[in-house]
């Protein structure tokens, strides 16, 4: 398969999570497109990734890493963001209880 | 203790820690312990002077050098007391008579608060212990030292009411015009470290040869400056009048022991000096005449019974200067002590009266007061009569040792000298009988409240009125008793090397005994028509004029200062300030003020909506992108 469509579709996935947190209020569906822009991120990586095992002329490489090294990557943010969800959604259920609402725009006392 | 001179310092030390203990517990002590505190500190130094001045009167004189107090270069100059004629003098005058102001204090300060009270006392003890180290030092540092404090104790003491406005202004003109005359001591203290490296009297004395004639002109000027700053000469003469605003013990203690008699101190000290420098010693007799003309002048039309008092000091002051210039430096010192004597009493008689007045001063409401308090009048009589110089009070043989030492140098001094002398007569008689002869002119209350102050008041004055009267035995002049000088032998040696360097001009006995009695007879006929005249002083509303009018305000001598000083240096100061507030604060201010607004604007961008911030990011994001993509080459 051409790395273009991994391109394409990391490319939609991450436009579509950034569009996601511009536009909404929720805080959870905000939370989700981040996920969604992390893991447009790892689909990218994993993807270059295979394609350079495959492009490189240098065998010993090839024996070296196995393409592993990015998906080493791909681990850290999956588990990174798996860190940041406990920390987020702790912080939304508090946010829950204060204002009985997710909506982010409520959240504007620190304004001016 | 067989040598007591080692031990000077417990005469300035005993008003320090009277100050100290006064000062720091003014609001634990009561009224009766602080005054205890107060004059018995004063006592004991007094005790001590009376041994010091025994032994040196036994012939010892000596530096006492407690610890070097400055050392640089070659210069050392060191904290040291100087224990001579001279100074043993001046130590039993300060303390004696300090003593018995502190004495009387207690009793003319009763009404004031406890705190105030001690207050008062610590002052009083701290103006004491300056004017002691003043005559004390061996240096003229050291005499800087007391200079500088008894200045600064006056602006205390007359500034005593601070809640009155006027009292303070009186006590700040006098902290100033005395800082002007310090300069000119402080110039000649540098002056004299610059051409000799020294400031010991004895070694500046012993080196007066290695000065030049231009020298010596400069430093004696300068110090004289500091003088006429002191001892209230002309120009610097108007902070005495107004010095009246403290408590009038403390008139006396300024006008009698202390303060204005430092300038004549510093002066007789350094005699030689002035002995070498003609120029200066015609400045100081000119000044000294021309003050004591002016002030007498002035003091003829005065009304308040303190500022009366004030001109015949300024006015007693100019005759010292005068005898000073003439290099009658021991008819100077006597007359210190004599003007000490009489002139205490006269404030002190001038207290006891405001005090049973009920704090009137002026005389135009008093009037037959002899009847009322006896002691007051006889003593104050008796003061009257010494200032005037009527043989034999105490005044007579000091006022006439300075008038045969002026008519020796030049006859115009003795002419101009013998007017001011009429015109003292003139007007301390005037005053005497305003106050105490003819009928009571005042209110029926103040009439009825009338009483005769306490022993602790009527004792001091009594005390003084004998030494007024019989403090002049010491000096009797060699035409009317072969050997009654004895102050004369006593202070010898201190004037030993001027006497010797100057031509003696001796006048004939025969032209002093006219000269003398001469002019008492004019002063007796004087005393007379002041006392016929004023005895029956009625109250009329008629102003002044003529010449009147210009003496009653004083020549218009301070209108003159405020007008050509202290008016273009306020409005210069004024015009500074403007600068200040329109000039550099505005450039100050301006600054925080536009950082102030363009955090005011910033600050709107901080609007709570987080879809904003994140708008605000990612367009951010893309910012940088756009310039790594396009920037970079």
């Amino acid at each position: 398969m051409p790395i273009n469509l991994y391109i394409f579709l990391a490319l939609a996935l991450f436009s579509i999570g950034v569009i996601g947190v511009l536009t909404r209020r929720n805080a959870i569906i905000i939370f989700m497109c981040i996920e969604l822009m992390l893991n447009a991120v790892n689909l990218l990586l994993v993807a270059f990734s295979k394609m350079h095992l495959a492009d490189s002329s240098n065998k010993a490489m090839q024996v070296v890493t196995n393409g592993a090294d990015a998906q080493l990557f791909v681990f850290f943010i999956m588990v990174v963001a798996a860190a940041e969800v406990t920390v987020g959604l702790a912080i939304i259920v508090m946010m829950y209880r204060n204002i009985h609402s997710v909506d982010v725009n409520f959240l504007n006392r620190l304004k001016n | 203790m067989n040598n007591i001179i080692d031990y000077v310092w417990l005469v300035p030390l005993f008003p320090l820690v009277g100050f100290l203990l006064n000062g720091l517990l003014r609001n634990h002590v009561s009224k009766s312990l602080s005054g205890i505190i107060g004059s018995g500190a004063i006592l004991a130094s007094f005790v001590v002077s009376i041994l010091i001045f025994l032994q040196v009167k036994g012939g010892s004189t000596g530096v006492v050098t407690l610890f070097n107090f400055i050392e640089f270069g070659e210069t050392v100059i060191p904290f040291a007391f100087q224990v001579d004629q001279l100074s043993s003098l001046f130590l039993l005058i300060i303390t004696g008579i300090g003593f018995l102001i502190h004495l009387y204090s207690t009793a003319y300060m009763h009404d004031e608060s406890d705190m105030h009270f001690a207050r008062y006392f610590a002052y009083l003890n701290l103006f004491v212990f300056s004017m002691l180290l003043l005559v004390l030092g061996s240096n003229y540092v050291i005499m800087f030292i007391g200079w500088e404090g008894v200045g600064l104790c006056s602006y205390l003491l007359i500034g005593y009411w601070f809640k009155n406005i006027e009292y303070t202004a009186a006590a700040k003109k006098a902290f100033v015009m005395n800082r002007i005359g310090d300069a000119g001591f402080l110039l000649a203290v540098f002056y004299l470290i610059n051409k000799l490296g020294t400031v010991n009297y004895i070694d500046v004395f012993s080196k007066v040869d290695a000065l030049s004639g231009q020298d010596l002109t400069i430093i004696t000027l300068l110090l004289f400056v500091g003088a006429t700053g002191k001892s209230a000469q002309i120009p610097l003469y108007t902070w005495l009048p107004d010095a009246m605003a403290g408590p009038t013990p403390v008139s006396a203690l300024i006008h009698a022991a202390t303060m204005v008699t430092a300038g004549i101190y510093m002066i007789a000290r350094s005699n030689i000096l002035y002995t070498l420098s003609p120029v200066t010693q015609t400045v100081v007799a000119v000044v000294g005449i021309a003050t004591a003309l002016l002030a007498a002048s002035i003091a003829l039309k005065q009304n308040d019974i303190k500022k009366v008092l004030a001109y015949s000091t300024v006015s007693q002051l100019g005759y010292m200067f005068l005898a000073l210039g003439v290099g009658a430096y021991t008819g100077a010192v006597f007359h210190v002590m004599t003007h000490a004597f009489f002139k205490a009493l006269l404030f002190l008689g001038a207290g006891s009266v405001i005090h049973g007045m009920h704090h009137e001063q002026d005389i135009r409401n008093m009037g037959g007061l002899k009847k009322y308090m006896p002691i007051t009048h006889i003593t104050f009589l008796i003061g009257c009569l010494a200032i005037a110089g009527i043989i034999p009070f105490s005044g007579f043989f000091s006022k006439d040792e300075i008038l045969a030492g002026a008519f020796a140098k030049n006859p115009l001094y003795y002419v101009l000298g013998a007017i001011g002398a009429l015109m003292t007569a003139f007007y301390m008689f005037r005053l005497y009988a305003m106050t105490f002869q003819g009928k009571f002119r005042g209110t029926h209350e103040q009439e009825h409240h009338l009483h005769e102050s306490p022993a602790a008041m009527t004792i001091p004055l009594v005390v003084l009125a004998i030494f007024s009267f019989g403090g002049g035995l010491v000096g009797i002049p060699e035409v009317l008793m072969h050997g009654g000088h004895a102050l004369n032998e006593f202070l010898a040696p201190v004037f030993a090397e001027s006497t010797r360097r100057m031509t003696p001009h001796a006048i004939d006995h025969s032209t002093e005994l006219i000269l003398m009695f001469g002019l008492m007879a004019v002063i007796l006929i004087l005393i007379v028509l002041a006392w016929r005249k004023y005895s029956g002083y009625q109250k009329s509303d008629a102003e002044e004029t003529g010449l009147g009018k210009v003496l009653q305000n004083k020549w218009y001598v301070d209108e003159l200062y405020d007008a050509v000083i202290t008016r273009p240096v306020n409005g210069f100061g004024k015009g500074l300030e403007k600068l200040d507030r329109f000039g550099i604060d505005w450039i100050v201010n301006g600054v925080g003020r536009s950082v102030q607004y363009a955090s005011r604007q910033l600050r709107l961008l901080q609007s709570g909506q987080v879809g904003s911030y994140v708008l605000l990011m990612v367009l951010g994001m893309i910012l940088l992108f756009v310039l790594q993509v396009f920037l970079k080459k």
